[in-house]
């Protein structure tokens, strides 16, 4: 394949990074059902995943974020494509054989063994000695602070207690890799608030790679390296949390993390360019492989967006307070613009008023997408 | 304070008013219960009281009681009594027809365990639509009369039957193996009568498994091998140890399936007692003989039971 040359090539920057990569995924497919009811989970994907990185699987349910989870653990097989895990070929091997361990999203801890066994389970599978079982369960008790809890059942354990036993478990046996299904969806939000900053923190002292599973656009961008970006069998952008909030390339990226005003423009200077509907002309940021001409998408986040007098220089365009409304940490102004359609504007201090004629001030380059 | 009083007032006539309710509700609860009592007296209780105090009478002559106190039939499981002069030696007769039959039952029972097993979890693991007609297919020899079913048995064991003439078409045996009327033949049959009361049990312990549970033993390192060990051997426990009960007690005490293929030959306890009643027309023996088998039962059973409670925890 022509990607793959290039992609060995020591000159590119892909290659130079090549000693990092801890996943190397290529061209991976994988569908389900047969006939008319055949998915397709996974099409095409290829994604590196570098050494010691929080890398987040982010998309809304049956992206297939899951599905490429499950076949870096082994427990589904690809239909094509390879799966490299520290260079070497992993796609054929059972789970019991990968150095992957997974946190799952029931737990699934074995009701019918103590916290402590729970942990060492997987150490004693491998068959180390005792001793060895008995200092890494007790380093991993403590390393999730459950060491007074050692020898409970897991039935009597609080949900938060029960994820910590399941990342101390799968922690246990220093796996390569850490591959976490949406850990904290069935937490409170003040205890996932807290186990998110335990994951980082996790992540850290251990300096194992972890994979994330999430659906949760806030979770992905705090505790994440990385992102990708997934959507029906896709993936659409992989990026720094900033990156991918700041200069989504696609316009799935542009909706589904955060607010996002998406505007319609045309495209001048070969590119360099966009102009507004109002007639202002702004600096474009293109994505990699789009059009240099034509009609366009662009995005404009609401904190980015500023009110101004409608006559005033900086006002690229006009139109009218329609909502006001208060957030705690700010307002969100609501505008309709004079050209058609509506934008919303992030402020923590406003003087406007509703009914009032605003001009809109908009960053030197924004970002222009492709569908 | 003022208002303690009338609240207690209320209390005390609340409590009473309870009180009241209650007992009507227990009267009631007894009127509704007494069919069920009296069918279990009538029809449990009262037979095993008279099998008690038959066993400790006198056998009439041509059959039936002499009511005479007699613990002969107890010292008759035991001991020979010497026609002559009276004197008793030791016998092992009978309690070597009570190993045989608790080794035949065991062995049916740990039979019926390793095929039913796997079957058990092949039904358990397909789609929730098709275990219902795995599950009918289990029980349609049920459909059939058990005496009808040994017989079909015999015929496929028999020298001429199925197994014996495919071994000598294909060249395998040129004489036949002979099963027909020994231990193969009741360990045979017993294992192909209660399988289903195996797999039943098993399957519902099975069906409830989370397979999650599974794929995060796999995902821990542990081999396939290490998987059925670790985790799902102890999460069907309580089925394990009810289809052993199940396959073990009726297997003790079977009737026809020795009576048939054991040819009569082949003693187990369930015939022995019943010669009792018949030929041998010595009823206080063959009702010594029921108690002793009842009692045998329920020792190992609580054993047995206690045993692997603690080892399982009681959870799953």
């Amino acid at each position: 394949m022509a990607t793959q040359t290039e992609i060995r090539d020591p000159g590119t920057p892909q290659a130079a990074a090549a000693q990092d990569v801890m996943i190397h995924a290529e061209g991976v497919i994988k569908t389900f059902g047969e006939g008319a009811g055949k998915i397709t989970a996974l099409d095409n994907v290829t994604v590196d995943i570098r050494k010691n990185e929080f890398f987040t699987l982010l998309g809304p349910s049956g992206c297939g974020k899951t599905t490429l989870l499950r076949l870096i653990a082994g427990f589904e097989l690809p239909d094509r494509g390879q799966i490299l895990l520290d260079g070497q070929e992993i796609g054929h091997l059972p789970p019991y054989k990968r150095p992957v361990n997974t946190v799952f999203q029931s737990y699934a801890l074995f009701p019918h063994m103590s916290v402590a066994r729970n942990i060492g389970f997987g150490l004693e599978m491998q068959g180390r000695p005792k001793a060895e079982i008995k200092t890494a369960t007790e380093e991993m008790l403590a390393l999730v602070q459950m060491e007074h809890l050692a020898n409970r059942q897991t039935d009597q354990l609080s949900g938060g207690q029960q994820q910590r036993v399941a990342l101390a478990r799968a922690l246990a046996p220093r796996p390569k890799v850490l591959l976490l299904d949406e850990p904290l969806s069935a937490l409170d939000l003040k205890l996932r608030k807290e186990m998110q900053i335990e994951l980082k923190r996790l992540q850290g002292e251990t300096g194992i790679t972890f994979v994330f599973v999430t659906h949760d656009q806030e979770e992905a961008l705090t505790m994440s390296d990385r992102i990708a970006v997934m959507q029906a069998g896709c993936i659409l952008q992989v990026g720094t949390p900033k990156e991918i909030y700041n200069n989504p390339a696609r316009r799935f990226v542009a909706d589904f993390i955060g607010d996002i005003n998406i505007l319609e423009g045309e495209l001048q200077q070969d590119g360099g360019a966009v102009l507004l509907p109002g007639g202002a002309s702004i600096g474009a940021l293109l994505p990699e492989g789009a059009a240099r001409s034509g009609k366009v998408s662009i995005a404009i986040r609401p904190e980015n967006m500023g009110l101004t007098a409608p006559d005033a220089a900086d006002a690229s365009l006009t139109g009218e307070v329609t909502n006001i409304v208060y957030f705690g940490a700010g307002h969100n102004v609501h505008v309709a613009l004079d050209g058609g359609g509506e934008v919303l504007v992030r402020r923590a201090q406003t003087d406007a008023q509703v009914g009032a004629k605003v001009g809109l001030a908009v960053p030197d380059a924004v970002q222009v997408l492709v569908d | 304070m003022t208002d303690v009083t009338p609240q207690t007032a209320t209390d005390a006539r609340l409590a009473e008013a309870r009180r009241q309710t209650m007992g009507a509700a227990r009267r009631r609860r007894w009127q509704l219960l007494s069919p069920a009592l009296l069918i279990i007296g009538l029809f449990g209780l009262f037979p095993l009281t008279i099998t008690l105090v038959y066993s400790f009478l006198s056998p009439g002559s041509y059959g039936g009681v002499r009511w005479e106190f007699s613990t002969d039939a107890y010292v008759q499981f035991l001991f020979d009594r010497d026609i002559f002069d009276d004197t008793l030696s030791f016998s092992a007769t009978y309690l070597n027809i009570f190993a045989r039959s608790i080794g035949l039952a065991l062995g049916a029972t740990i039979g019926s365990l390793i095929i039913g097993f796997p079957t058990a979890y092949f039904i358990a693991s397909k789609p929730a639509n098709q275990r219902n007609l795995w599950l009918f297919l289990i029980t349609l020899p049920f459909w059939v009369n058990l005496l009808i079913r040994t017989y079909a048995i015999l015929l496929i064991i028999r020298d001429e039957g199925i197994i014996n003439l495919s071994l000598i078409w294909t060249g395998l045996i040129d004489q036949p193996i002979g099963i027909l009327y020994t231990d193969t033949a009741i360990f045979i049959g017993l294992i192909y009568s209660y399988l289903p009361f195996m797999v039943l049990p098993l399957y519902a312990s099975l069906e409830k498994l989370d397979f999650r549970l599974v794929e995060a033993a796999y995902d821990l390192y542990a081999s396939r091998l290490q998987v059925l060990r670790h985790v799902i051997v102890p999460m069907a426990k309580p089925g394990i140890v009810a289809g052993c009960i199940l396959v073990f007690i009726p297997a003790l005490g079977a009737y026809i399936t020795p009576d048939l293929l054991g040819g009569g030959k082949q003693l187990m306890i369930g015939n022995l007692i019943a010669l009792q009643f018949g030929g041998s027309r010595n009823w206080p023996f063959g009702a010594a003989a029921a108690l002793i088998l009842m009692v045998v039962v329920m020792v190992s059973l609580t054993v047995y039971v206690r045993y692997s409670g603690k080892e399982g925890n009681g959870r799953g």
